[in-house]
């Protein structure tokens, strides 16, 4: 409107299918939207819904052979790229439109240096060689903010980490000098420290250079930071487009109202959090209504059978929704309508379930012939905590420090090095086999992917028995069907799906499958080990409700380990803070987010994207990466990081200052000691 | 009476041929086993290969029924005495191409001999010619037929009764599927006609169509003519070829037999219990692997072949003999190549011990032996039928070379192998006699392919990660 510079990218009524015939599928159903120079456009929705897919048939890399467009134009400035030859895409591909891929891990070749890696693409647009290429390869290595650049080039792609792969990714598309970067979830597979930094880098080379960003993702918080425009996608179209001010202030499109109510918050902690009831529907029928009025709450009859026009809505954006559009006999919008908050009732008696002291959890590293103990990885290095009944502690932290590892040896799955775990009155550690076996109904795991944590030939109904079997509980096969059934309904699954194999389900199915399992043996303690970092936002508040509601009712204690501190916010009632397998600060959830003392903690909050656009707050920016756990840095681990640190940090791990509700291991906070 | 003969091999077959049909049985009241199978069949391709390949076994099969025919009573029936040859249901039906031998190498469709000969004429002069043949295409004599026009006719003939015979059974199908479905037989029919029935029903009628039609050329053709012509002692080598089915069969599935116990038992172990375990399997295969395995068939068959000629009380016939030959190859290929499925399986449990359902079940309490039993082996299973499925063909290969390097099968037993061992020779006379070569191939490639084709429908249908989408 007020910018009328041409469209540099214009996608008009783009649609492909994947397959022939009567099971092809239409992953991208007449997708237009046109991007800027210089603007970043944000493409939102849950997965399955055709966001990558729009990006690939831009590119013109849809799987092949299966995959083809049918119909539509990409106009690239005035040229129509749809019409080249693929000769003609090549020049393009790289050069005009580069793309950065959501797995930094897979996207490089391991077998080239990642300086050669980039020189590829500037032999190939820009026909540079030797000296000129070489230097220019620098030059892109310190843009992406790569320090000690002349060194990195040299290396090989596994000796970097995720953060410093990403950055070499974008170092690659930016060798093209594109004037349109696709970032397809740049960020998800990293930390959020590392996230901020890729982010940050992102925004910093569009004011450098200009160039414009498609930006695919999932995330509402990174909406708000990083997009001028959003367009939500549904079901492979285009549901809702707006201006990032108008859509985080006013959504219009039902559905982007339900991503929003369903993200957990520490205000919503005492109701239930919005869900959107049901899965995408499949793309391979022909619609005859609206796609999302199966799970809308807004919808009447009429939606079912009158396809939703693109309607131009108050905000100057436009929504696919009837609503939208006046229609006579529309019915009121209905109050949204949150189930009732279960009862909370408070069965924290105070007493520790689950009381750990000193854990300890080394990995020897063998080296040579005779594999000889060469060193240990220091996975966790000293942890205490407990969890009274009926309570959740969240251990949040960063990939690799050891979150996970403190999880299992809590259960022993792996037998920890040192230290106590008692659970109730008994010592785990020092229970044999058998009497551990016998044990084993009282605490209970969930996996972070529901998926690979099901035995993928067994059926459910096995799958969620099998406990019972294994701790000879639950009484006769009759008696024990009665109860898997009877576990189904209380997660929200229907009881006839006993004999159905895992693969069926959809995510957040087979996570409440996952769920029953741990209920069928009656356990006290519950520990989740991210049990929604692989679901949909929709879904995971599906999830974080069920394990609020069972909590409720049945005083189950969770250990909660995630890096998602929304979750956090609305799920725990302490939190522990863990870096590089050592607990640096651990507190009530409200003082620990509203109040955090660490550094770290502070740098990890202010991580976080937020959508509340204009919260003005101020990143920290950590540099560099978590150091490898086999080495820890003398001193503070966090010292390398941190901005305040200071001589003392760098000679004596500091012991718990603060309270002793809320310690916190840094100097910073030795003036005011409690002990 | 026909005094039955059953010889180990036989035994062997006929209790694996009881096992699949037991679980065939047993699989058809379990959905979830049931459907697997169904999805394999359902594929085009794969619907087509398991017609050949049970056109395959059901010869094989009938090869192995053996028995020793009663002789002429000569005096006044005392004891019957049973003549030496033991004979299978299939000699019996195959009938005039046992018997009809001629004297020496001639040509597919040929009426005269391949070499010229010096004939002695009526009159008592000489003449280089090529001899007429004692069977092939004799009946043409006299009858003022030309044998192009007699091949014509007969294979026009086939073509008749397949058309007839693959009509029969398209209506016959039909009727079936329409009286289950609760339609018409004419819909049935058409919707087999355009390929919209879920079983790929016009696919399966066409092979077998195809299969009728092979049956009944070699009926019409092959009783008078030899269609693939004789080898060196004037044998028929279609007959020669249909024999050695039963031979590479056995090859191909016992020996997965001996080998399977070995490579599932030890691999799982190895990789699930790790520790010294796993490095005392890892020692074993290593040693056996370093060993060159035709070294190690040809010192056990130079063995047996000496136990087999100290003892020869033990072997009524020679077919027994070459029976033993032929179980202990399978033996002891089963024994050398149990290795290569062990350290997939090895790989394999290592990398799902770690998987997060493995840790789940422990974390259940589940014991040792119901992790391996419930959780392992049914996720190992798709290598394993993989493998045999794969293996099935390399060793029916495997077979043919091992003969040719003679540590194969008995030099008297039909085999694909000995074919090609005697066609070493053949393919150097001048003019080349290729027919041997060309029908052990022909024959072992048909198998071959059809088993490659069909483990490919097989791991696509047991994998459930492709049946997610």
């Amino acid at each position: 409107m007020n910018d009328m510079k041409p469209p540099l990218l214009r996608v008009e009524n783009i649609s492909v299918q994947l397959g022939q015939g009567s099971r092809a599928i239409r992953p991208v159903d007449e997708v237009s939207f046109s991007i800027r120079p210089g603007e970043t456009f944000a493409l939102l929705g849950e997965s399955g819904c055709g966001k990558s897919m729009t990006a690939l048939a831009i590119l013109r890399l849809l799987p092949q052979p299966i995959g083809r467009i049918t119909g539509g134009r990409v106009w690239l400035g005035d040229e129509d790229i749809t019409a080249l030859p693929e000769s003609g895409m090549r020049r393009v591909r790289g050069r005009r439109i580069a793309m950065i891929f959501q797995e930094p891990m897979t996207s490089l070749n391991p077998v080239l240096t990642v300086g050669d890696q980039i020189a590829e693409v500037l032999r190939q647009h820009h026909a540079m060689k030797g000296r000129v290429a070489a230097d220019r390869v620098l030059e892109l290595l310190d843009a992406v903010g790569i320090p000690d650049a002349r060194r990195r080039k040299g290396e090989y792609p596994h000796q970097l980490s995720g953060g410093m792969k990403q950055r070499i990714m974008i170092a690659i598309a930016l060798a093209g000098e594109p004037d349109l970067l696709i970032a397809d979830e740049p960020t998800t597979a990293l930390d959020v420290t590392i996230q901020a930094q890729v982010l940050e880098l992102l925004q910093k080379l569009q004011q450098d250079t200009g160039m414009a960003i498609l930006l695919i993702t999932h995330d509402l918080g990174i909406v708000a930071g990083m997009a001028d425009r959003v367009a939500v996608m549904y079901a492979g179209q285009l549901v809702e487009e707006a201006d990032r001010e108008n859509f985080f202030r006013d959504p219009r499109h039902p559905y982007s109202r339900k991503l929003f109510e369903s993200l957990p918050d520490v205000r919503k902690r005492e109701q239930a959090l919005a869900t959107i009831p049901g899965t995408v529907p499949p793309l391979n029928v022909v619609f005859t209504g609206c796609r999302f009025v199966d799970r809308c709450e807004a919808g009447w009859d009429y939606c079912r059978d009158h396809v939703p026009a693109w309607n131009t809505v108050a905000n100057g954006g436009h929504a696919r929704c009837h609503r939208e559009a006046d229609h006579p006999g529309m019915p009121p919008l209905r109050e949204a309508l949150l189930p009732i908050p279960a009862p909370f009732v408070n069965q924290q008696d105070g007493k520790a379930l689950l009381q750990v002291d000193d854990l300890k959890v080394h990995f020897p590293i063998h080296r040579g012939v005779f594999r000889r103990v060469a060193g240990h990885v220091y996975a966790v290095d000293g942890i205490s905590l407990q969890i009274p009944r009926g309570s959740t502690l969240a251990l949040v932290g960063e990939s690799g420090c050891g979150k996970t590892t403190v999880g299992k040896g809590i259960l022993q799955l792996i037998r920890p090095t040192a230290g106590s775990v008692q659970f109730g009155a008994t010592e785990l550690t020092r229970l044999s086999g058998s009497e551990l076996r016998r044990l084993r109904a009282k605490f209970q795991f969930i996996f972070q992917d529901p998926y690979s944590s099901m035995n993928p030939r067994m059926m459910v109904g096995d799958i969620v028995e099998e406990g019972m079997i294994a701790q000879g509980i639950g009484g006769t096969r009759e008696q024990r069907r009665s109860r898997v059934e009877q576990l189904f309904a209380q997660v929200g699954l229907s009881a006839d799906i006993v004999q159905r194999y895992p693969h069926e389900f959809s995510g957040g199915q087979r996570q409440r499958i996952c769920i029953a399992r741990a209920l069928a043996v009656d356990p006290q303690l519950v520990i989740c080990d991210e049990p929604t970092s692989a679901l949909d936002v929709s879904v995971q508040a599906q999830i974080l409700n069920l394990l609020k509601q069972l909590q409720n009712t049945l005083g189950l204690s969770y250990l909660f380990i995630t890096h998602n501190l929304s979750v956090v916010s609305y799920l725990a009632d302490r939190v522990a803070v863990m870096y590089l397998g050592r607990i640096v600060e651990e507190g009530p959830v409200g003082e620990i987010l509203e109040n955090p003392q660490h550094p770290y903690t502070r740098a990890l909050l202010s991580a976080v994207p937020q959508i509340d656009v204009d919260s003005g707050r101020e990143i920290i920016r950590l540099t560099g990466d978590l150091p490898s756990p086999a080495n820890p840095p003398a001193g503070c681990h966090f010292h390398p990081r941190c901005a305040q640190a200071m001589p003392q940090c760098r000679q004596t791990y500091p012991p718990a200052f603060g309270t002793e509700l809320h310690p916190v291991r840094c100097f910073l906070y030795a003036g005011n000691v409690s002990q | 009476m026909i005094k039955p003969v059953l010889l180990w091999t036989d035994t062997l077959i006929f209790l694996l041929t009881l096992l699949v049909l037991a679980f065939a049985f047993y699989a058809r009241s379990k959905p979830h086993l049931r459907e697997p199978w169904a999805r394999v069949v359902q594929g085009r391709i794969a619907a087509a290969c398991s017609m050949v390949l049970l056109a395959f076994v059901l010869t094989g099969l009938l090869d192995s029924m053996h028995f020793r025919a009663p002789l002429k009573d000569a005096g006044n029936g005392t004891d019957t005495h049973y003549a030496v040859e033991v004979l299978s249901v299939l000699d019996v039906l195959a009938g005039p191409l046992r018997t009809q031998e001629e004297k020496t190498y001639s040509a597919p469709f040929a009426t005269h001999l391949y070499a010229r000969e010096t004939i002695e004429q009526d009159d008592g002069s000489t003449l280089r010619a090529y001899p007429a043949l004692r069977y092939g295409g004799s009946h043409l004599q006299g009858s003022g037929l030309d044998r192009s026009q007699d091949i014509l006719q007969r294979s026009l003939q086939a073509v008749a009764e397949t058309i007839l015979i693959g009509a029969l059974l398209l209506l016959l199908t039909a009727a079936l599927l329409a009286r289950r479905g609760g339609t018409t037989t004419a819909v049935m029919l058409r919707k087999i006609a355009s390929g919209q029935t879920q079983m790929p029903w016009r696919t399966i009628l066409a092979t077998l169509s195809l299969l009728v039609l092979c049956i009944l050329l070699a009926m019409h053709l092959a009783t008078v003519y030899h269609v693939l012509g004789t080898d060196k002692v004037g044998k028929d080598v279609f007959y020669l070829s249909l024999k050695s089915i039963r031979t590479g069969l056995l090859i191909g599935t016992l020996t997965t037999l001996v080998m399977l116990p070995f490579a599932i038992f030890m691999g799982i172990i190895a990789g699930y219990a790790r520790g010294w375990i796993d490095d005392v399997v890892q020692y074993i295969y290593t040693t056996l692997n370093s060993i060159p395995h035709v070294l190690l068939i040809a010192a056990a068959i130079l063995m047996l072949q000496v136990y087999i000629n100290n003892h020869p009380e033990l072997f009524e016939t020679t077919v027994e003999r070459a029976d033993i030959r032929l179980l202990f190859l399978c033996i002891i290929l089963g024994v050398t190549s149990w290795t290569g499925l062990c350290r997939l399986l090895r790989g394999e449990s290592m990398k799902l011990r770690e998987s997060e359902y493995i840790q789940a079940a422990v974390s259940f309490g589940v014991s040792h032996a119901r992790i391996i039993t419930r959780h392992i082996l049914p996720n190992v299973m798709h290598i394993v039928l993989i493998t045999v499925v794969l293996d099935f063909s390399g060793l029916v290969l495997a077979e043919a070379v091992l003969s040719y390097v003679g540590v194969g099968v008995d030099p008297t037993m039909n085999s694909w192998g000995n074919m090609i061992n005697g066609a070493r020779l053949e393919m150097a006379r001048e003019p080349v006699v290729w027919w041997s070569l060309l029908s052990a191939f022909l024959f072992m490639f048909t198998l071959v392919l059809a088993a490659n084709l069909f483990s490919d429908a097989v791991r696509d249908a047991f994998d459930p990660r492709t049946r997610a989408r």
